[in-house]
């Protein structure tokens, strides 16, 4: 029974918050690495990109909550998600082809393309907060969970409840389905291949006929779309501000380079294993502890490694290590 | 038209603006956006050193800074009485313990044999460390934050004039760019990037959880100053009758006198700093770096050690920022360790550089000192526009409200613009290298 009881508090306070976040950073990634591996360079944009695309689909939210469009137990911001995404590709292009397209044309040195993307970050932030504010923003609705602890302490018996949050359960249906459709995209039809041509070599891509403007156009489109979901899944999940947007830059970048740069699976990859270890290693032990150790042993202090502020060491670390002993990442990404 | 006479011009234009805010605000506000301004031209040529001159591109800033303003309170507030005695020496035995950790997993990864074993003796010195050092660090830091929490409850500092703070500061962000630069300089530059970025949020969050250090985000106030208080100026008989005999009200003229004596102080700072950055440019060192930075293969071919440069002015500029984040927290006479945000201590900075010309220092002094201009007055411009806009609205109308509340916002829109604006039209900054 205490073994039943561990397993149950590891799941409810590691395992499922652990898979909903390492989905959102995996999706993340996948847009960051995608720019890296298309565009050839960091987008320090991205955060803020991810922050532009929630805010429209938060605001379309707010509209269809108050003209009575519901969509029952899930949350309104589903039906809401298009319209962001629309919202996000209208402006990634918009500020590709007022903002990056000259510096693609000159040719530009990639550090050239990270500085400029750290002014369209400036402006990207400074639109957020003008249009939405600083401030926290909640905005799911619908059932809010899909077991609760108690329900599950009823059903089973045991002293440990295992609560799964409806927002866990739809970002893990949307990411795979989501994951699926990247794949099948960049798989199957011809513009995803030209995409992984135009990544893998420009030159012979570009003898082969395919047009850089329309892979770059495309690539726009996807990541504006995986950010938007992205955000939106991590805002249903915890709450829309737009520093803590920004600040998800590290941990998405930490995934994308963990995993290896321009390589999506790597960033899917790297997202868990990001994830994985900020919460293991920020968790308190002592719960799960009580329950396995006889009492002689029992833990008198919380068993945390560090505290939950950390965080940012953790992923941190982790690319450090893999940086210095790995300098590809885990899945090999691009070296150059 | 000449180089000379441009640049020249272009001081005079920012040395207008501040006179104007002087007439049309205050003098209090001018004085004030000159020190911030000084302040943030320093940490430019920090910036200017590492990325001009030597193209290392790091965005770690905000890190340096805090910990220049951490040096502050370790050199200059008062030791906590009995705070030593409680757990000063648990505190400094654990951190001992920590990098004996991590000397011994250096040394174990050194000399055994790769191998299953010594992945195992790797492991286990790391963990057994870890949780050694948790326990001497625990029971001491609870007895240090114990000693009245409401005032005091960390270690304090040495009690020394702040002013020694200010290359402690340096020699502070030094010490920690050294570390970081022995593992993070070899990486290539987005690597390095996301790097220092990561290394600065660790820098702040270890000042907003280590109580026993920095009391955290409970803030340490009171932090001694390098120029007389206000109210013992205005309690001097001499100085009363001074400003009498120029016109000003004795309130007025304390604090001005005051805000001039840090300008001052400020100045002679910049001025050390600004010389010594422009010795270096010309100097055959200057030359080589920049060498090193237009072309790393060749310059290795002649022998350059271009790891062993890169750590030297990876620790100068860093130690540059230090520096002024040490003279920044004496002018706010407070440590708020969660008042850094990346956005104002490292993307500003880096704005400053580019806008003033990336490789020339007089650039990056002309670049802090007009950027912090606009990114003070960015927001009474923006409230004076939505003034305009909103003249015609109904008062109490949900938009205007929403438009009065938001143009604090206007400034980030506003930096990135000029970012923007600037690297497409002038890529090489206001002033450019030559």
């Amino acid at each position: 029974m205490d073994f039943l009881n561990a397993l149950v508090a590891i799941s409810n306070y590691i395992l499922m918050p652990g898979i909903a976040y390492g989905s959102q950073l995996a999706l993340g990634a996948l847009g960051a690495t995608l720019i890296y591996g298309i565009l050839r360079f960091s987008n320090f944009a991205h955060g803020d990109t991810m922050a532009f695309g929630t805010m429209v689909t938060i605001l379309v939210t707010w509209w269809m909550q108050s003209a009575g469009i519901s969509l029952g137990v899930l949350p309104t911001a589903l039906l809401a998600l298009p319209f962001g995404i629309l919202g996000c590709m209208a402006m990634v292009l918009f500020t590709d082809r007022y903002v990056y397209r000259f510096y693609r044309r000159q040719k530009a040195k990639p550090v050239i393309l990270v500085i400029v993307s750290m002014g369209v970050m400036f402006i990207l932030n400074g639109v957020v907060r003008f249009i939405i504010g600083p401030n926290d923003q909640r905005f799911a609705d619908g059932e809010r969970f899909i077991i609760s602890a108690r329900e599950f302490k009823e059903m089973t018996g045991l002293r440990e409840g295992l609560a799964i949050k409806t927002t866990q359960g739809i970002t893990v249906i949307t990411a795979v389905l989501v994951v699926i459709l990247l794949f099948w995209f960049l798989n199957r039809t011809r513009t995803g291949k030209s995409m992984r041509a135009y990544s893998d070599n420009e030159d012979l891509a570009l003898l082969s006929g395919i047009n850089p403007e329309r892979v770059v156009m495309y690539t726009w489109l996807i990541v504006a779309a995986l950010a938007t979901v992205a955000g939106t899944l991590y805002g249903l999940d915890k709450t829309f501000k737009p520093f803590t947007y920004f600040q998800l830059l590290l941990p998405i970048f930490a995934a994308a380079i963990v995993g290896g740069l321009g390589n999506p699976l790597g960033a899917i990859a790297g997202g868990y294993i990001i994830a994985f270890s900020e919460v293991t290693i920020t968790y308190a032990w002592k719960k799960v502890l009580k329950y396995l150790m006889p009492e002689s042993l029992e833990p008198s202090s919380l068993v945390q490694l560090l505290s939950t502020d950390y965080k940012f060491a953790v992923s941190f670390a982790i690319l450090l290590i893999v940086l210095l002993f790995k300098p590809t990442g885990l899945f090999s990404g691009k070296t150059a | 038209m000449s180089d000379t006479m441009k640049n020249t011009g272009l001081f005079a234009l920012v040395g207008g603006l501040v006179l104007i805010t002087g007439f049309v605000q205050s003098w209090n506000a001018a004085i004030l956006i000159v020190n911030m301004g000084l302040i943030s031209a320093i940490m430019a040529i920090g910036v200017n050193l590492q990325w001009g001159f030597a193209g290392l591109f790091n965005i770690g800033i905000m890190g340096f800074v805090a910990i220049g303003g951490l040096a502050t309170v370790l050199v200059s507030m008062p030791a906590t009485p009995g705070a030593w005695d409680a757990g000063g020496l648990g505190v400094f035995g654990a951190l001992l313990l920590g990098a004996a950790t991590v000397a011994g997993a250096i040394q174990v990864r050194i000399r055994m044999a790769p191998g299953r074993w010594r992945t195992v003796a790797l492991l286990a010195v790391l963990i057994g460390g870890f949780f050694i050092f948790r326990a001497v660090l625990d029971p001491a830091v609870y007895a240090v934050e114990q000693i009245n929490p409401a005032a005091t409850g960390y270690l304090g500092g040495l009690g020394l004039p702040v002013l020694v703070a200010w290359p402690v500061g340096g020699l502070f962000a030094a010490g920690v760019a050294w570390l970081i630069g022995r593992t993070a300089l070899g990486l290539r530059a987005d690597y390095l990037a996301i790097a220092t970025l990561g290394i600065s949020e660790i820098i702040i969050a270890v000042l907003k959880n280590e109580d026993w250090l920095t009391r955290g985000v409970k803030n340490v106030i009171g932090i001694p100053r390098p120029v007389p208080y206000e109210i013992d100026l205005q309690n001097d008989p001499g100085f009363v009758e001074t400003a009498a005999g120029l016109g000003l009200d004795p309130v007025t003229a304390s604090t001005l006198y005051v805000k001039f004596g840090y300008g001052v102080l400020f100045l002679i700072v910049l001025l050390i700093v600004l010389w010594l950055a422009q010795m270096a440019l010309k100097s055959p060192w200057g030359r080589m770096m920049r060498a090193i930075r237009d072309n790393e293969v060749a310059a290795e071919a002649m022998g350059k050690d271009v790891t062993g440069r890169h750590l030297q002015v990876f620790i100068l500029g860093s130690a540059v920022c230090g520096i002024a984040g040490a003279m920044m927290t004496t002018l706010d006479g407070q440590l708020t360790p969660g008042s850094y945000q990346p956005l104002r201590f490292t993307f500003l900075v880096w704005v400053m550089v580019i806008v003033g010309g990336s490789g020339n220092n007089f650039g990056s002094v002309l670049g802090g000192m007009l950027i912090w201009f606009l990114w003070v007055q960015v927001e009474p411009m923006a409230l004076f526009v939505v003034h305009l806009i909103t003249a015609g609205m109904a008062e109490g109308s949900a938009v205007k409200a929403h438009l009065y509340e938001s143009a604090a916002h206007m400034r980030l829109l506003t930096m990135g613009v000029v970012m923007l604006l600037v690297l497409r039209f002038w890529p090489r900054g206001l002033i450019p290298e030559k």
